[in-house]
């Protein structure tokens, strides 16, 4: 501590190793998005953009929808468990987390058994006739209900991936309001809709934050929940990333463009947000 | 606060944790059935466990998976763990400038992270000759879990009493000294937390592993190719058994927690009696 | 202290484990094989290493489209691809193979030679024939009955929601090409422009575009109508009876898969003992029981059961073949039309 300079020492390989692994390639990227095949400069990766206009609003509205969901299930959820005691608090968090490290693809494997068409919701509805009866009722000839394959089941496995990462720290957030602070408002006199409203929601903010967050931008660059449980016909940002570097079309430099671009309304999106949070009081995450 | 969950909300728990582990127990259940239908019950067997077993691509991913995700996980907390007491020692300004680049991989989406190694990769590869492969993978998986591994650590050597170190010192210890016998055992739980972590997150990541692996494959890239292929119910055995070994291992933590909780509790009463 | 010993010491003796087992195995010679999804039989690799002692690493692509952009991409390497007739001619021209060693591949005798010196590689030079095949609609007879002739079953409203088309640009272009009875190697913008809004239109009607998943979702009677590759509608088939397989009447793709040995590639003489190995009757036989490909090789035919032998679908009749086109490579602008259009296609 004498010595400051020699004190902040031990972080030298580590600033490196930053700069070659984070920053360096972040800088590829730009370059890459200015660039060429043949490495002169262009514009042209970002004009071209503009025909994927429509990949980037549904990547924006599926995840927004998605985020929205996780919100009005997670709050309540992580509200509810918050008021439990302390070894159900424990259980509870632990049967949330769980899920989370059983694989991505698993998980969302386990979905696409349960929504195709001869999958387990759809052979349950029509053993128990219940196909049937929507067609005397509506007049149709159905044989299953169209539930994969459509951007619901793509909400559907955002909001499942997803929802953990919006009750955590919500949850974590609320545990540690300080119970003299819901007191001292009770006991002047507020009914426990204004507590809600006045102390525990805004002081719960950061934590909603953050679980907005780490919703939504897995969520806008997910390209395996499109792939495997939206037919690969309505793509997302992030399958129209990969198609540049992994797929069947081959052009980093565009890929590289609509990544800066996705990177930029990410950074955008969370700036807003800031504005409504403290800002000082990020809530760190689990 | 005190005011007890009514009937709603244990019910509103109740269908969350049905809504998460419904899948989950369809996957398991159907990796015993007999046939491949992933729909219709036709009767119990092992088989798909036991051709698992004889799957020799999906063992060398295992392999693989284990291997990286323990080296990546030690190094990234080796490096993190010093990195963060320089970080804490330096001033404000260049501090908050490493933080926000520290705080990049977390905050961006890891296809972003994953394309960018990989354009640095392979442009690197092209200059230096070298290929895509197990050490770019574990570059990759290090760069990713170095910053959390500096979250969970800097609160823990902020908690720390600022003169322990220098006392330490003024008692004769060397820098070393006090940094292995006075600094590490304090924020001992936080490099456990950060290790943890980091290894968790090098087991379940997908998507930079699949930009930076190049011909070497993870277990996360080994299910994504058997997802894309006919669906075989050696996927459901693979995740029932990695459901059974996570199940257990959180059991045998918390449970070990809790424990040494009661008996840290027993210690302060017989403290203060 | 003491547990953080512990903790420590279980740490370092499970990478010392780890890295022994890793360490042992590292002077082993491989091969690293890059090939489409469901097209060998992966036991014979144990055969393999048992002959010669060198370990098979395997990985799957899942079009000629996926192959290129990964090795065009770089950085990554493999010894033996197998890619098809036009994008072997694509690589050859843009330098991305390696000639072949024949002296190494003594069982290219074994091939018939009707299946060598072809367009994509005049001089025999970077390739040995490892199957060829043609490509068709296959659909379940319960629920299409009427009888399917043409390609037009892939445009037909009636079947929303049960269609599958390829996931890969040059597959799905040439089902709509065919349809529209144009050259399926045309350059001619007009016609491809045509092609690719028949295709947008196709899409809503699709349940999406796939690849191996085809497999699964027809055999299963998720859907009722996919176009694939004839081996793999013979595997489809044995696996429910229900399925059938056409050749539409307006043409269809013939093509040739190959193995070729990319630039570069660190053990070539590997890649060459894999590439025999693979021409060998025996393995051959074998590994058509399990694909349900057709093979090149002329020794290992005259010894086919005669069930394999007379099955119209892997030895379709000289009528249908010669009704049949062969892609070749397209020069440069069309292959930018060509990403362009998937692309935008499947956005």
């Amino acid at each position: 501590m004498k010595n400051r300079k020699l004190a902040s020492l031990p972080a030298i390989p580590y600033v490196f190793w930053m700069a070659l692994f984070v920053v360096v390639p972040l800088v590829l990227i730009v370059v890459y998005a200015f660039t060429s095949e043949s490495g002169g400069f262009t514009l042209e990766n970002f004009s071209s953009i503009g025909s994927y206009t429509m990949v980037f609003v549904r990547s924006l509205v599926l995840s927004l929808i998605a985020t929205a969901v996780c919100l009005i299930i997670g709050y309540p959820v992580a509200y509810v468990i918050s008021k439990e005691g302390p070894t159900f608090q424990r259980v509870a968090m632990m049967l949330i987390m769980l899920p989370m490290w059983i694989n991505f693809l698993l998980r969302t494997y386990a979905w696409m058994s349960i929504l195709e068409n001869t999958g387990l919701i759809n052979t349950f509805l029509s053993d128990i006739g219940i196909i049937g009866l929507i067609n005397r009722l509506f007049g149709l000839s159905i044989d299953h209900l169209p539930l994969i394959n459509t951007s619901g089941a793509v909400i559907l496995g955002m909001v499942y991936n997803y929802l953990p990462f919006m009750i955590i720290p919500i949850h974590s957030v609320i545990v540690k309001i300080d119970k003299a602070t819901i007191e001292a408002a009770e006991d002047l006199g507020a009914d426990s809709v204004t507590v809600f409203r006045k102390v525990i929601f805004p002081l719960s903010l950061p934590g909603v934050l953050s679980g907005i967050t780490m919703v939504f931008v897995p969520s806008v660059s997910t390209f395996i929940l499109s792939k495997l449980l939206g037919g690969g016909t309505s793509m997302l940002l992030g399958d129209l990333i990969e198609l540049q570097f992994m797929g069947g079309a081959y052009n980093p430099h565009l890929g590289s463009a609509i990544s800066l671009v996705m990177m930029i309304i990410v950074m955008a999106c969370m700036a807003v947000m800031n504005r409504f949070g403290d800002g000082e009081e990020q809530a760190v995450i689990m | 606060m005190k005011k007890k969950n009514g009937f709603w909300g244990r019910f509103l728990t109740f269908l969350l944790f049905f809504f998460l582990y419904a899948p989950i127990i369809v996957l398991i259940i159907f990796s015993f059935n007999s046939t491949k239908s992933r729909t219709v019950w036709t009767g119990f067997t092992l088989d798909w466990y036991v051709k698992l077993f004889h799957n020799s691509s999906i063992l060398s991913a295992l392999y693989t998976t284990l291997l990286i995700s323990v080296l990546a996980a030690l190094i990234a907390t080796i490096i993190g763990t010093f990195a963060s007491i320089g970080i804490f020692n330096m001033k404000k300004r260049p501090r908050e400038l490493i933080m926000q680049v520290n705080n990049i991989p977390v905050i961006n989406a890891d296809i972003i992270t994953g394309v960018s190694l990989c354009i640095l990769f392979v442009f690197l590869g092209k200059k230096l000759g070298f290929e895509l492969g197990f050490g770019t993978l574990l570059i990759a998986h290090i760069t990713f879990n170095i910053p959390y591994v500096i979250l969970s650590v800097l609160p823990k050597l902020r908690q720390l009493d600022k003169n322990l170190f220098e006392a330490a010192q003024d008692l004769g210890c060397t820098w070393m000294q006090a940094f292995f016998k006075v600094i590490i055992p304090q924020i001992k739980p936080g490099i456990v937390n950060g290790l943890l972590m980091a290894f968790t997150l090098s087991v379940d990541d997908f998507v930079i592993s699949y930009f930076t692996a190049g011909s070497v494959e993870t277990l996360s890239m080994r299910i994504y190719a058997m997802t894309k292929k006919r669906i075989s119910p050696e996927i459901n055995a693979v995740s029932t058994i990695l459901f059974a070994t996570v199940l257990l291992l959180l059991i045998i933590i918390n449970v070990r927690e809790a424990r040494q909780e009661k008996a840290a509790e027993k210690r302060r009463a017989s403290f203060k009696s | 202290m003491k547990k953080n010993l512990v903790l420590s010491a279980a740490l370092i003796a499970a990478v010392a484990v780890l890295l022994s087992a890793c360490g042992s195995s590292e002077p082993q010679e491989v091969v690293n094989v890059f090939n489409w999804g469901e097209n060998i039989d992966e036991s014979i690799f144990d055969d393999f290493e048992e002959q010669t002692g060198i370990k098979v690493n395997y990985k799957v692509y899942e079009s000629n489209e996926q192959l290129y952009t990964m090795l065009k991409q770089g950085g990554i390497n493999y010894d033996v691809i197998i890619p098809s007739d036009y994008m072997i001619s694509r690589m050859i021209d843009e330098d991305m193979l390696e000639k072949i060693d024949y002296a190494n591949v003594p069982n290219l005798s074994s091939i018939d030679p009707q299946y060598l010196n072809l367009e994509f590689d005049p001089n025999q030079e970077y390739s040995v024939p490892y199957t060829w095949g043609v490509v068709g609609v296959i659909y379940n007879t319960k629920t299409v009955t009427e009888p399917v002739t043409s390609w037009s079953i892939l445009f037909n409203e009636k079947y929303s929601g049960s269609i599958l088309q390829f996931d890969n640009s040059r597959d799905a272009m040439a089902t709509a090409l065919f349809y529209l009875g144009y050259d399926i190697n045309t350059t001619d913008k007009a016609q491809l422009d045509e092609a690719f809004d028949l295709l947008t239109k196709q899409k809503p009607m699709l349940q999406g575009y796939y690849m191996d998943q085809q497999f699964d979702k027809l055999e299963g009677g998720e859907a009722a109508i996919g176009v694939y590759y004839a081996g793999d509608a013979v595997t489809m088939m044995s696996n429910n009876p229900d399925l059938a397989f056409v050749v539409p009447s307006e043409g269809s793709n013939f093509f040739v898969d190959a193995m070729c040995i990319p630039k570069g590639a660190a053990n070539k003489a590997n890649g060459e003992a894999f590439i025999n190995f693979m021409c060998e009757d025996d393995i051959v036989i074998r590994n058509m029981e399990v694909t349900g490909y057709a093979t090149p090789s002329a020794s290992a035919y005259a010894i086919l059961d005669d069930e394999l032998k007379n099955n119209p679908i892997i030895f379709p009749d000289k009528s249908i073949l010669d009704n049949c086109q062969t892609y070749v490579n397209l020069p440069a602008e069309t292959l930018e039309l060509y990403n362009d259009y998937w692309t935008k296609l499947k956005s």
